[in-house]
């Protein structure tokens, strides 16, 4: 199969959505850029008119409330936000408005809304340009929240975000806008709540988010190389999030490592450590472990973020203590 | 405007005596603001409402049996009874939702004005909203951007004075409200919002602007509201008496003033409406209040 890069893939999504829908169009900061969107919506103006490709003014929280109107009214939006740190301006109309529209009148409308945020970090750029906001929006019943980890699941899932009937907060990394790998031509969803098994194994479980899905493969070859079998699950949508296939794995390997690009406390992490210690209790061997960033903002300086951001050593490092083995012994 | 009248001052009755037990923000006092835009619009027009907006919802047309429902929480309600006073529906009526964030619905009626507009439908949408949501910075950044994009959308304010318990004299340092918009180079226009045909004319101008793709223009419909902020007691704001206005304006009540205009018998029609209410309430009584086990239905729509 043709290869993409993460970032082409999620630019073929929104060409193939937006040539197969009228009612997708696109609206947010940086959209006339080829540099806020990383390359992501390129000459996407050109090709379908900067009446259907608006980059709007900073205004974040009236945008995402035309967006959240514009798909009451029958439209299909995709509305950009170039740094996830800047969706915060946009909670009124994303949770008050979008998330609790279908309950609030009883189903007989909904909000069919692709909210695309990015989180893009590291290169110093500090506290307010760097954060993995995901487990606020996890937290929000009524909205559904995607982090595809590969070009597949970067084009699939986007088109299952434009297809739901719901609103759908689709977050990806920069970090990942490089990764090449394997995309169909085609038109086609990755379900959203249903995670992948990237690699199969016996011993350790790795539940990866987002990037540090792409840690945990690295991770579980320094595993294998010290003779260390280990199963990694790209989470993919955090909600609703697979607990079938974690909680499977769970109970196969007896140990389990939840790898998330966020901050530790009340996180993604900390929510499937909990469901697993509930749900698969007498399978487990070994504590829950999360791998996650320390409880900090983001630091400024290059020394401080090679510190603050885990490597894949720190998912090898944890799956060490699940098995019960000092941390720097050999297999 | 009588309907509104007769409906909500039963619906305050019921908050009185504890049949209605969510927040209810009455109209009562302001009718002619709502009645006066709806008769401006056509079908397929929509107009986007907040906590106060009854009146918005009965005068689209809404169902008066399912409004009584929604406030008594019946799954006949126009909402399912999910959304009580302050979240009213009434789709096929144009009148998509109310919600009590204040200034909540203001952006989305931008957006659906901006879905009409892309799909180039002659279609107009209104934002209704009190001068308290001019407190809250996106209506700003709405009007900016339904002028930029020449949105055929209707700011309408219902100026009544006040935010809550709050005179605008404790928020404002001017009384220029109807000004909100020229930063903006939306339009603007003082109304006398206790006068429907005045409402009414500087309504079908701004509609007939945004119709034509002209844009958004801005209406400051001044009024007072007879009731509190909420709840049905007529001499408290949220715990805090009010000052002593309200014997000065229920000499501007608009229903009389409508009424000697059109040399209407008013206790005719309202013994009709009445009748109507009184239907419409012993149906919505009867109806039945949702089973608990529903609760987790609607969450997503599939």
């Amino acid at each position: 199969m043709r290869e993409l890069s993460y970032v082409q893939a999620i630019h073929e999504a929104h060409r193939q959505a937006m040539a197969a829908d009228c009612r997708v169009f696109l609206i947010g900061q940086g959209l006339w850029s080829p540099w806020y969107a990383g390359g992501s919506l390129e000459d996407l103006d050109r090709e379908f008119g900067r009446d259907r490709v608006l980059d709007s003014p900073v205004s974040e929280n009236a945008v995402t409330g035309m967006a959240v109107g514009a798909a009451l009214a029958g439209m299909r939006p995709i509305v950009f936000h170039p740094r996830l740190d800047f969706l915060l301006l946009a909670m009124d109309p994303l949770i008050n408005q979008a998330a609790n529209w279908s309950y609030l009148f009883a189903g007989q409308s909904s909000v069919p809304l692709v909210i695309r945020a990015v989180i893009n970090r590291g290169g110093e750029q500090g506290a307010q340009h760097s954060q993995a906001l995901h487990a606020m929006f996890m937290h929000v019943p009524g909205l559904k929240t995607v982090m595809p980890a590969t070009p597949a699941d970067a084009k699939g899932l986007l088109l299952a975000a434009i297809e739901d009937p719901n609103p759908v907060l689709y977050i990806d990394d920069r970090w990942l806008y490089n990764q090449t790998g394997p995309v169909p031509e085609e038109i086609y969803r990755i379900p959203i709540g249903e995670a992948a098994v990237r690699r199969a194994g016996r011993d350790v479980t790795i539940v990866g988010i987002s990037w540090m899905a792409a840690q945990a493969l690295e991770a579980a070859d320094v595993l294998a190389s010290q003779g260390i079998d280990a199963e990694v699950i790209d989470l993919r949508s955090l909600k609703p999030w697979d607990q079938t296939r974690v909680l499977e794995s769970a109970r196969k390997t007896g140990r389990v490592i939840v790898a998330d690009p966020g901050w530790r406390t009340a996180g993604a992490a900390a929510e499937i450590a909990a469901t697993v210690a509930a749900e698969a209790f007498h399978d487990l061997h070994a504590p829950v472990e999360r791998v996650t960033l320390p409880d900090t903002p983001a630091p400024s300086s290059h020394a401080e973020e090679q510190a603050y951001y885990p490597r894949p050593s720190a998912i090898v490092e944890a799956a060490w203590r699940a098995l019960g083995r000092r941390v720097g012994a050999t297999a | 405007m009588l309907r509104i009248r007769r409906a909500e001052e039963a619906i305050g009755e019921m908050c009185e005596t504890g049949e209605v037990r969510c927040p209810c923000h009455l109209s009562i006092g302001q009718e002619a603001v709502a009645a006066g835009v709806s008769a401006a619009l056509l079908t397929g027009d929509t107009v986007w409402g907040a906590h106060r907006s009854h009146g918005h919802y009965l005068a689209q047309g809404g169902s008066l049996e399912s409004l009584f429902a929604e406030v008594l929480g019946k799954t006949t309600g126009c909402s399912g009874g999910r959304g009580g006073s302050m979240h009213l529906t009434a789709p096929e009526q144009g009148l998509p939702g109310t919600v009590p964030i204040v200034a909540g619905t203001i952006p989305l009626a931008a957006g659906a004005a901006l879905a009409y507009k892309l799909r180039g439908e002659k279609r107009v949408a209104v934002a209704f909203f009190g001068d308290g949501a001019l407190d809250e910075g996106s209506v700003h950044e709405t009007l900016n951007l339904a002028a930029l994009y020449k949105l055929p959308l209707i700011f309408v304010c219902e100026n009544n004075l006040y935010s809550s318990h709050l005179h605008w004299t404790e928020r404002r340092v001017a009384d220029n409200l109807d000004q909100a918009g020229a930063f903006h180079s939306v339009p603007g226009a003082r109304v006398d919002g206790n006068a429907v045909e005045d409402v009414f004319e500087a309504a079908r101008q701004a509609v007939g602007r945004a119709r034509s793709g002209a844009g958004p223009s801005f209406l400051e419909c001044r009024t007072f509201r007879w009731r509190g902020h909420v709840g049905a007691s007529s001499d408290q704001d949220v715990g805090v008496h009010r000052r002593g206005e309200l014997a000065e304006w229920l000499e501007y009540d608009p229903i009389q003033r409508a009424a000697e205009k059109l040399n209407m018998d008013l206790a005719t029609h309202c013994a009709d409406v009445d009748q109507e209410i009184d239907r419409a309430l012993t149906n919505a009584r009867s109806a039945s209040a949702p089973d608990a086990g529903r609760i987790g239905e609607h969450v997503c729509a599939s």
